[in-house]
């Protein structure tokens, strides 16, 4: 973006080292990322208990501003006053880590998400594999917070949860593939360009749009996925012991790994900020939040799955099912 | 080319720093009256039994071996995928080979009840 090159060119010449130089700008991006999602998380959660309402026939937050619109910012307030309880039996280092080892790599990701033609913090020519590394992290704060809580259900919780992200990991990756295969690019700039100039890759990939949601919502561990922390088996799953804010790290996680999946379901295949008529970053949004409210929309109807049938699910449909629709994309490929 | 990199740095810092000083700036308003009931571990209630840190089934151990197989697989895939317009035929069938052989160690690990959650 011009603004930040021309930020970097004047403190150059203001006399700043170079080095330093370097960095106020990814600083910059990385401040006005970090207040949108704090921004959409405090709606989200709003939002979550307002549809879950509706559903079933409730109001949700009704009490604070007009429909309970700061219900969220009340709840920030108390879990920053709320003790930080960290049991005995922790091992402290591990249990202090996992909640920065969860939200750093989740909140790394949106540097490659593109809201616009120009408006991306930085446009990686790997972004995908940038996006399954980052994303994969997650395995290993759920494995820490589990492992250094000395709690049996945070430990079940977290091993499930681990059992459940490595099983479809890999038919996500491999539905991701795909969209790379068809647009020759790792670049999420580029796939929505090549979008843009030819059609949205639903139309060509259902199947893999298809894998790609179902994964996703195990990823996200969202019903009917969340076994990791099904309550009337677990308790809380992986953050059982966690209190306060250090247990709100975590569910912001949660919401920002959410609008990831938002937007690179929207980037893949539904032609990210292409779109006639309204500015881009508009189209990108109402994607974004589309794509959010179908998956709360599929929590409040469908009934969470047995363990032994997700792993049926992932290693014997959805894993040949991707494979097979990497195949047949490839011979679409070939003869275009 | 490598200064598109620092980005990634400063974003996983600025990340990690604000989940430490969001926690530091709490820790001037919360209250802390810790006392050995509080900080027993959670068993529903009950004093626990044993040590939390149990042993797990060893299904967990098989199923991530296998992971481990097609994570590495998705790891070629991708820059096959970029190049794959210009490799033609002969890519798409050296990757399908290359899965093909990755498959029939998925089949082989169902029909051995790998994949089976008992």
């Amino acid at each position: 973006m011009d603004f930040f090159s021309a930020m970097h060119s004047g403190l150059v010449s203001a006399g700043w080292p170079l080095w330093l130089a370097n960095l106020v700008p990814p600083l910059v991006k990385a401040l006005i990322l970090l207040l949108f999602i704090l921004l959409n998380c405090t709606f989200l959660i709003w939002m979550e208990r307002k549809v879950a309402g509706h559903m079933q026939r409730r109001m949700g937050p009704m009490r604070l501003g007009p429909h309970g619109i700061i219900q969220t910012i009340a709840d920030v307030v108390k879990l920053i006053a709320k003790e930080d309880v960290i049991p005995a039996g922790v091992d402290r280092w591990v249990f202090v880590l996992a909640p920065i080892v969860a939200f750093a790599p989740a909140f790394a990701v949106f540097m490659v998400i593109p809201f616009g033609p120009n408006l991306i913090a930085q446009d990686l020519n790997i972004a995908l594999i940038f996006i399954a590394a980052l994303t994969s992290f997650v395995v290993i704060s759920f494995l820490m917070a589990g492992w250094s809580s000395n709690n049996k259900w945070s430990l079940l919780g977290a091993m499930r949860a681990s059992a459940q992200l490595i099983s479809y990991e890999v038919p996500l990756v491999i539905s991701v593939a795909s969209v790379a295969l068809l647009a020759g690019s790792l670049s999420l700039q580029d796939i929505v360009r090549a979008q843009s100039q030819s059609f949205w890759y639903i139309l060509v990939q259902p199947i893999g749009f298809l894998v790609f949601l179902t994964a996703s919502l195990a990823e996200l561990n969202r019903s009917p996925f969340d076994m990791s922390e099904a309550e009337q088996e677990l308790v809380a799953g992986y953050n059982t012991e966690y209190s306060g804010m250090r247990w709100a790290i975590f569910y912001l996680t949660e919401y920002a790994n959410l609008i990831t999946f938002a937007a690179m379901a929207s980037t893949l295949f539904f032609g990210g900020w292409s779109g006639p008529g309204l500015p881009p970053f508009v189209w990108f949004m109402i994607k974004v939040y589309f794509f959010i409210f179908l998956v709360m929309w599929i929590r409040w109807t469908l009934p969470r799955v047995r363990i032994d049938q997700l792993m049926d699910i992932g290693w014997k449909g959805l894993l040949p099912l991707s494979l097979v629709n990497l195949a047949f994309t490839g011979i679409y490929v070939l003869l275009r | 080319m490598l200064d598109q990199y620092t980005g990634v740095g400063v974003f996983l810092a600025v990340g990690a720093l604000f989940v430490a000083v969001t926690l530091l700036a709490g820790k001037l308003l919360r209250p802390h009256n810790p006392y050995p009931e509080k900080l027993a571990t959670y068993e529903c209630g009950e004093i626990p039994v044993g040590e939390g840190q149990i042993k797990f089934h060893i299904r967990y151990y098989i199923f991530s071996l296998i992971f481990v197989v097609f994570d590495v697989e998705t790891v070629f895939l991708y820059p096959w995928a970029v190049v794959f317009e210009e490799m033609g035929l002969f890519g798409f069938v050296v990757m399908m080979l290359f899965i093909g052989t990755l498959v029939e160690g998925l089949v082989y690990a169902w029909k051995k009840g790998a994949l089976r959650w008992v």
